[in-house]
């Protein structure tokens, strides 16, 4: 179907990436926009580290006083908001964008420009969250924003206002980039391309977009009840106006337990993608392995209120989310068992990315028992609030999520920058990671156990908390080592590391056939899919990826000239519109000046930022896409 | 504010051209053969379902709470059976559905290439929905001349939430339609564009049909019925023994 | 959701209703609109109960329609079924629950009654 302006301007020859600020400014290239997405997440990740690490100094030993209590609070929300919305989310979001085009054989996302807008959106969003440093009003309630924490009664400063406002400007981010990515795969595969001849990595994709656009509706609502409660005076949340607490942790939940899933399925897919390239075998029960991705995805939905057991929805609603919880761990053990079947008699190479892959097997089978523990709601009546449960997701979200996107990274960063991640340094980094991890989060279980509470800013000498304390803080400092190594490793990478082929692991599928890193185009011509792990098929046939005989190579298919190959034009409509976005959002927050328009109240910024959001929105639709 | 944003994102119709058309280097036009836009506009309205719901279950959590406080000395009316004005609604509610009518007659008319019958059905159909927007401005002032506001009590909060936000969509949809309108008046929508058309839609039946929702669960339901009803579950109840 | 099943049912122009259909269906909308307006001033409807059950089969009646002629769910590509009804049915769900939840949280299991 042809677009209005479509063929007025013929997109600019292209044969090899532009350069310079300006065209990572207006860049619509999905490889760079994961580019992005990975760099910005992870200065975000050292961010939200560095706050963890503050936590922990604090906690080292009883009766400390290196933060105060109210900053505390500030710490351990933005600790908790930054890694899950700034860090791991668009982690995941670099992967997907940088990844799946490639592995489902696509020249780009279904919508380059949108793509682009999601990114700068994110960033904003990201900002502002982070500005609140600045004014001294870091949001302070939780990353669950519990009601009344909320309420501007109890929490009167700006510090709420940040927090729901950045989050709801995430949350647009976050679903834009879901749609895309829906569409993407549902419609740019390359021909052949079955659903079910996808790689996993592009499942866990689309399912984890799917959880996105039917996740975030919920907490958008809930924010926009909360906004009308602290800006208009509603009482949506106070019992005594006829409102109720309980909505909110209704309503956060009802996306806050997807999320999880949105958090930890992209992992998933990274080392469904990796354990069977260092096994040599395909994956074991791959469309197993995809509907148990479908069933946690939709069994995520009905067990929300398994985080509210201990707020008394009775009996029977105990028992059902009980139920709903622990069926969800037969799928995620059917994971499990398929990634070890994958292993076994496979010929393994323990590279880093592999050593990464089996520790997340490892550890998240550690964080997914303790789930079922607490599933059992008079367990989790014990467990409620204690260091038990910050075990327990810290063994999710990084014995599992960051692992995996570890896994990930050191898995195609030759792809992405055409250059080897030094090994040696990888596996330092790698033990240093399980040993820190472990020794911060095991320990949690103990003093967990012995009731030490969560979100206490201190404790006392004769609670016998300490010693198991200053270990944990100990672990969590030789884990923020390990980060470091990573550093070195890929600074020292980019300057004179080991030039990578464009298959150097031997892969299985399509993302490794184009050069490394690939050419804007991707693939100069698109290729044919026959079979599931169509490199391996390509490279050995019936004879199988492990067997080591090459099959006779296939006759190179005629190549496009790359000149003639369409691609969207760069555009700096996204960029213009996410300012003006940003613009918005911001006065929402700085309500000075005012703008008095009849009995209308606007801060200046609003309706400026408004203006070049829309203008720029219309000023992109109809601007010639090439 | 995720869903405004993303309906004014889709709402640019004609400008986001996607990756893979048929002349590109051989790739086909798309794996399933339908066009990438439609999708994700489809995408957009099953997210929004879950937009409304959360909205809806909210409103319905929430009523009849206004009623309670109220007969327990703490709350102050207006209630709900006092100040809804049904025949009013139920014109508000036809204006909306004949918006529909002309909904689908611009779209059948310029899948035909009749331009001039597009034109005349989207003016039709943005008009309407500027009717239905002026029905329900004039409801609002009316219901704050008596004594409803936004924080009067749980019942304004709630009600001026759920439909404040299908009025948002509304507006949304009638400067889509306008900018559509415009469009075509400037010549830009031809008979192989009719899927622009299609799109704008598919968003407008489906504020449609959230008002069909909202009108029964809002307008409709009597208010007192529904303590009636609690009653008699509570009388129930209490006879097999659980009360 | 194979390749050629879809591309095969989508290629080419749906079988839409005509202008006479639409209009059909519009009056048939109206009719229902005008019924449940009326059966609410009906006493016996309010006094027998069944209003709020009338009132629903009419709207899902509605809803139905709008979305199966005039959003061409009954003709378009099944991707385009699928993805509304499984969204309706999903959020149906999480609805209910949520309503369920909260409107019986407030149980008071003393002599008081059943729901406070």
């Amino acid at each position: 179907m042809a677009s209005i302006a479509q063929p007025q301007v013929m997109a600019q020859p292209i044969t090899k990436p532009a350069t310079g600020l300006w065209s990572w400014l207006t860049t619509v290239d999905h490889k760079r926009i994961g580019i992005m997405y990975g760099v910005t997440a992870f200065l975000f990740l050292l961010l939200g580290g560095v706050e963890a690490l503050i936590i922990r100094t604090q906690l080292a030993r009883p009766n400390l006083d290196v933060v105060s209590a109210a900053r505390y609070n500030e710490l351990f929300t933005m600790h908790g908001t930054t890694m899950i919305f700034l860090a791991l989310m668009p982690m995941s979001v670099a992967f997907f964008n940088y990844v799946m085009p490639l592995q489902i054989g696509a020249r780009d996302v279904a919508f380059p420009r949108l793509n682009a807008y999601s990114y700068w959106i994110f960033l904003g969003g990201g900002i502002i969250l982070n500005l609140s440093w600045f004014f001294h009003a870091a949001p302070n309630a939780g990353w669950y924003g519990y009601a009344p924490l909320t309420s501007t009664s109890w929490n009167p400063g700006r510090n709420v206002d940040f927090w729901l406002i950045g989050l709801q400007v995430l949350g647009v981010a976050s679903m834009l980039a879901a749609f895309n990515m829906i569409v993407t795969v549902i419609n740019m595969r390359a021909p052949g391309m079955t659903m079910m001849r996808m790689p996993i990595f592009s499942w866990t994709t689309l399912i984890v977009s799917i959880l996105l656009v039917m996740a975030f509706p919920a907490i958008t609502a809930a924010l926009i009840l909360l906004a009308f409660d602290r800006y208009a005076g509603t009482g949506f949340y106070e019992y005594a106006a006829g409102g109720d607490p309980l909505l909110w942790q209704h309503l956060f939940w009802v996306f806050g337990h997807p999320e999880v899933y949105i958090l930890v399925l992209p992992a998933f897919g990274i080392v469904s993608e990796i354990i069977p390239v260092f096994s040599r075998k395909p994956l074991f029960g791959y469309s197993v392995m995809v509907y148990a991705t479908c069933a946690i995805a939709f069994l995520g939905f009905g067990v929300w209120a398994h985080h509210m057991f201990t707020v008394g929805m009775g009996p029977t609603a105990n028992a059902v989310f009980a139920g709903s919880t622990m069926l969800i761990a037969i799928p995620t053990g059917v994971k499990i068992f398929n990634w070890l079947g994958t292993m076994v008699k496979g010929s393994l190479r323990f590279t880093t990315a592999m050593l990464f892959a089996v520790g997340l097997v490892s550890q998240f089978v550690i964080g997914g028992l303790s789930g079922v523990m607490h599933a059992s709601p008079p367990v989790d009546s014990q467990q409620n609030d204690t260091y038990f449960i910050i075990a327990h997701f810290h063994y999710v979200l990084f014995g599992g999520t960051v692992f995996g996107l570890m896994a990930g990274t050191y898995f195609w960063f030759p792809k992405i920058t055409g250059r080897l991640l030094d090994e040696r340094l990888g596996k330092w980094n790698f033990w240093m990671a399980f040993v820190g991890f472990n020794a911060t989060f095991f320990p949690m279980h103990f003093v967990g156990l012995a009731g030490m509470p969560r979100r206490y800013f201190t404790y006392s000498e004769d609670s016998g908390w300490g010693p198991w304390n200053l270990f944990i803080t100990i672990g969590a400092f030789v884990l923020a080592t390990s980060f470091l190594v990573f550093i070195i490793n890929v600074v020292k990478t980019l300057r004179n590391g080991e030039v990578a082929s464009d298959d150097p692991w031997d892969a299985a599928t399509i993302e490794w056939a184009t050069s490394s890193p690939p050419p804007v185009y991707n693939f100069a011509s698109i290729p044919e899919i026959t079979h599931r792990d169509q490199l391996w098929w390509d490279k050995y046939g019936d004879h199988g990826a492990g067997s080591g005989v090459e099959r006779k190579a296939p006759a190179p298919k005629e190549q496009v000239d790359p000149s003639s190959i369409h691609l969207p034009n760069p555009s700096y409509f996204p960029l213009v519109s996410a300012f003006g976005f940003f613009i918005l959002a911001l006065g929402m927050l700085i309500d000075n000046p005012v703008l008095t328009i009849g009995l209308l109240h606007l801060p200046i910024l609003v309706p400026i930022g408004g203006l070049i959001m829309v203008v720029a929105i219309y000023a992109w639709a109809f601007e010639p896409a090439g | 504010m995720a869903q405004a944003v993303a309906t004014l994102e889709t709402a640019h119709g004609g400008g986001e051209s996607h990756i893979g058309g048929a002349d590109h280097s051989g790739h086909p036009p798309t794996s399933t053969g339908l066009d990438s836009r439609k999708i994700a506009m489809w995408a957009f309205l099953a997210s929004d379902c879950m937009f409304f719901g959360s909205l809806i279950a909210m409103y319905m959590i929430y009523r009849g709470e206004a009623e309670r406080l109220y007969q327990a000395g703490q709350g102050i009316g207006p209630l709900p059976h006092e100040i809804l004005d049904i025949p009013y609604t139920s014109i508000s509610a036809f204006v909306l559905l004949m918006s529909s009518l002309t909904m689908v007659l611009a779209l059948a008319s310029i899948q035909k290439g009749n331009v001039r019958g597009l034109r005349i059905w989207l003016g039709a159909t943005a008009l309407l929905g500027a009717v239905f927007l002026g029905g329900q401005f004039f409801e609002f002032t009316e219901f704050k001349h008596e004594g409803l506001g936004l924080t009067t009590n749980i019942f304004g909060s709630s009600f001026f939430t759920l439909t404040g936000f299908h009025g948002a969509h509304v507006t949304i949809g009638v400067i889509w339609l306008m900018s559509l309108l415009i469009m075509s008046l400037r010549g830009g929508v031809r008979k192989d564009q009719a899927l622009n058309v299609e799109i704008a839609g598919l968003y407008w039946h489906f504020v449609d049909i959230v008002w069909i929702v909202i009108f029964t669960l809002v307008y409709l339901i009597p208010y007192d019925e529904i303590s009636t009803i609690t009653h008699e579950a509570e009388g129930a109840l209490r006879q097999i023994g659980l009360g | 959701m194979t390749h050629g099943a879809l591309a095969a049912a989508d290629h080419g122009e749906h079988e839409h209703p005509s202008e006479q259909k639409y209009i059909k269906i519009a009056i048939i909308l109206t009719i229902i609109t005008a019924i449940e307006v009326a059966i609410y001033y009906i006493d016996w409807m309010h006094d027998s109960g069944a209003l709020v059950p009338a009132l629903f089969i009419l709207s899902i009646g509605k809803f139905l329609t709008v979305i199966g002629y005039y959003m061409h769910l009954k003709f378009d590509s099944p991707l385009f079924r699928y993805m509304f009804i499984a969204a309706l049915v999903g959020s149906l769900a999480v609805i209910g629950a949520l309503i369920a939840l909260l409107r019986v949280h407030t149980i008071d299991f003393g002599p008081g009654g059943f729901i406070s």
